[in-house]
């Protein structure tokens, strides 16, 4: 009788063999590596990677292995794992208009200093399965000339500053929060919204930023500039007293430009909203972008109306580590709590004395 | 101090701990950062202090908020006791405990009195605390205030200004509605006359026993990322109204194993034709008093 309340010991271990098997498959078929993931499924690897907070291509294949293939268990191996990490330094702020591009455009001007590049993208394919990729083999590849060399290429939104034809950013020289490490408190800088933007579901900002677009909190936006390729990550150590590189990243940058329609004491003016998202990640840098700026309501006094100019709501909500762990603890007993409320019920539906009377 | 009238040996680590990890998970540094907010806590009872709350290797709503409470406080000599629904072997109370057997090598005991530390879901144990105990709270919604206003920069301009009118209304509200206050866990306390506090999802059975406990209470959300307390001999007082004075529930069953008919019962459903049947919650109290039963026979 009493075995419909224990759990035990023996069960948990043999949940997590019967997980074990089910990740491997059929033990027929060649065992998936780490290398191969993070190779072939390199959007993946990204995702996992930036909203696990760490930039570490293997270990987040490794957490994609590991989940089997479920991205936001993987985000949160990875989280876990970085918690326990020794931060060494902060790194300088890095400067996306040196970034080695492998892709940019700008849906904003016909044709912009340093050009337009095309690069990996699944846009202007047409999503017909390819059924070659059954078959294992070689691919094409695309052909290159090795003499070909990219422009210098500015940032969009930096042309249209010199015009002064957008707000210009302030930088307050104020140090940054890390809401890894302290906890967020309202109403946040913007530093630290877009750091909790940048460890943000992917699919709940599309959706908020989709709703931004729909008329929700309207603020029609334009791409002004998404790039996508390498950037140099420099440390200042204090007993160097000068900047070393440490290494290359690569990251995707979106900058929308919005409408502001001015006021009293402003001319007419574009705004920005901002997203920033480790590897190849356009989908995830456009609705942070979005979401950035209808956050930023506040700031040009705008009207606080839609879920995505809420500053709490958002930011309370988009991460998906704490919202997997809550909707899931759902499945933990409630048996003490809901025999309260069985109680309770019960108690209610008993007539009263002057009802039956 | 029953602990030490017990002829019981002490309960001893049944393994080393693991290396690999820092002693109870967590680096120091953060231990060191959880335990001012828990001094500050302590300082101001039943007021919601903040923290930077850490990922934990278990997921968010499942006690890593309490876990890292526990983690912060436990010491090499500690025994630790952990309940979920007031029992030790649920799943999630059996995966804490032997979290921390593995990555701080202590002592874990079932027997509530034996325990130096108990980390519970839900249930405050039915065996009284003595003062050399430490009680840990899961917290998943630390915010009493939350579900009547969501905004929290609204709730903590409210608890700064001690306005807790709203809370009164709907408590009221309910009585006019079906003539009892409809909450029966999670019931909302003050604390020290001042500060209103969630004592956690506990059943408002358990309310009573943090009233003046000798044992120290802390609470931990860790996805909410604050912590609070309720420090020994602290007066707590569940919400009412005069004409509605506060009260708990009642059986009119007993134990069906140990006969209990003031302990908290949980509800068996027994077959298809819905035959109930009703068992102690707290598995280790039923389990005492059959043993002392046996005794005496």
């Amino acid at each position: 009788m009493y075995v419909a309340v224990k759990g035990g010991e023996q069960a948990i271990d043999n949940a997590h063999k019967l997980l074990a098997k089910q990740r491997r498959g059929d033990t027929s078929v060649a065992e998936l590596g780490v290398e191969q993931i993070r190779q072939q499924l390199p959007l993946a690897v990204a995702r996992v990677m930036t909203e696990g907070s760490l930039y570490d291509a293997e270990l987040a294949a490794l957490a994609i292995k590991q989940s089997a293939g479920d991205l936001v268990e993987a985000i949160f191996l990875l989280r876990a794992y970085r918690t326990t990490l020794t931060r060494f330094s902060a790194s300088l702020p890095i400067d996306t208009s040196a970034m080695q591009l492998n892709r940019r455009l700008s849906a904003t001007f016909k044709d912009v200093p340093g050009g337009q590049l095309l690069g990996p993208t699944f846009d202007y394919t047409h999503r017909l399965l390819d059924f070659t990729l059954l078959a294992e083999g070689e691919f094409p590849g695309p052909e290159s000339q090795a003499d070909a060399a990219v422009q210098d290429c500015p940032r969009v939104l930096g042309l249209l500053a010199k015009e002064g034809l957008i707000k210009e950013e302030q930088d307050t020289g104020a140090s940054v929060a890390d809401i890894t490490r302290e906890p967020l408190e309202y109403p946040a800088s913007r530093a630290e919204r877009l750091q909790a933007l940048a460890r943000g579901d992917e699919g709940f900002l599309l959706a908020l930023g989709y709703s931004t677009q729909r008329g929700y909190g309207r603020n029609h936006p334009f791409a002004g500039e998404i790039r996508v390729g390498e950037v140099e990550v420099w440390i200042e150590p204090e007993e160097l007293g000068f900047p070393i590189s440490i290494g290359a990243i690569e990251v995707t940058e979106c900058e929308m430009v919005n409408q502001f329609v001015g006021s009293a004491t402003e001319l007419p003016q574009f705004t920005r909203g901002y997203g920033l998202a480790f590897g190849h990640a356009e989908r995830k840098a456009m609705g942070m972008a979005l979401v950035d700026r209808s956050l930023r309501a506040g700031e040009y006094s705008e009207e606080i109306v839609s879920p995505a100019q809420q500053e709490e709501f958002v930011l309370a909500h988009c991460d998906n580590v704490e919202a997997a762990g809550f909707v899931s603890h759902l499945k933990l007993p409630h048996y003490v709590d809901f025999q309260a409320e069985l109680e309770l019920i019960r108690k209610l539906r008993t007539p009263s004395r002057e009802q039956a009377q | 101090m029953n602990a030490a009238t017990q002829p019981r040996p002490q309960p001893q680590p049944q393994a080393p701990r693991d290396e690999a990890y820092n002693f109870a998970y967590l680096d120091e540094q953060t231990k060191r950062m959880i335990r001012r907010g828990l001094l500050k806590a302590v300082a101001i009872p039943g007021y919601q202090v903040p923290f930077g709350g850490r990922e934990m290797p278990l997921p968010y709503g499942w006690g890593t908020g309490g876990m890292q409470l526990t983690a912060a406080i436990l010491g090499a000599e500690d025994v630790l006791k952990v309940i979920d629904q007031g029992a030790d072997d649920t799943t999630n109370a059996v995966s804490i405990r032997r979290f921390f057997a593995r990555t701080a090598g202590v002592a874990t005991t079932e027997r509530t009195p034996e325990a130096t530390i108990i980390q519970t879901r839900h249930r405050i144990p039915e065996t009284p605390l003595h003062a050399d105990q430490i009680m840990v709270y899961q917290v998943p919604i630390p915010e009493p205030l939350r579900f009547i206003e969501p905004s929290e920069t609204e709730t903590r301009t409210m608890h700064a200004l001690n306005d807790y009118g709203v809370m009164h209304v709907k408590l009221y509200e309910d009585i006019a509605t079906f003539g009892h206050i409809a909450t029966a866990y999670a019931y909302p306390v003050t604390v020290d006359e001042r500060y209103v506090m969630d004592p956690s999802p506990i059943p408002k059975f358990d309310n009573p026993k943090l009233d003046m406990s000798p044992a120290l209470m802390l609470f931990g959300a860790g996805r909410e990322k604050r912590l609070y307390a309720v420090p020994p001999f602290t007066r707590v007082t569940s919400l009412d109204f005069e004409d509605h004075p506060f009260e708990v529930q009642k059986w009119e069953h007993n134990c069906a194993i140990c006969g209990s008919h003031d302990s908290f019962l949980d509800e068996l459903i027994l077959d298809d034709q819905g035959t109930q049947s009703f068992v102690c919650s707290d598995t280790d109290y039923c389990a005492q008093r059959v043993s002392q039963g046996r005794a005496a026979q």
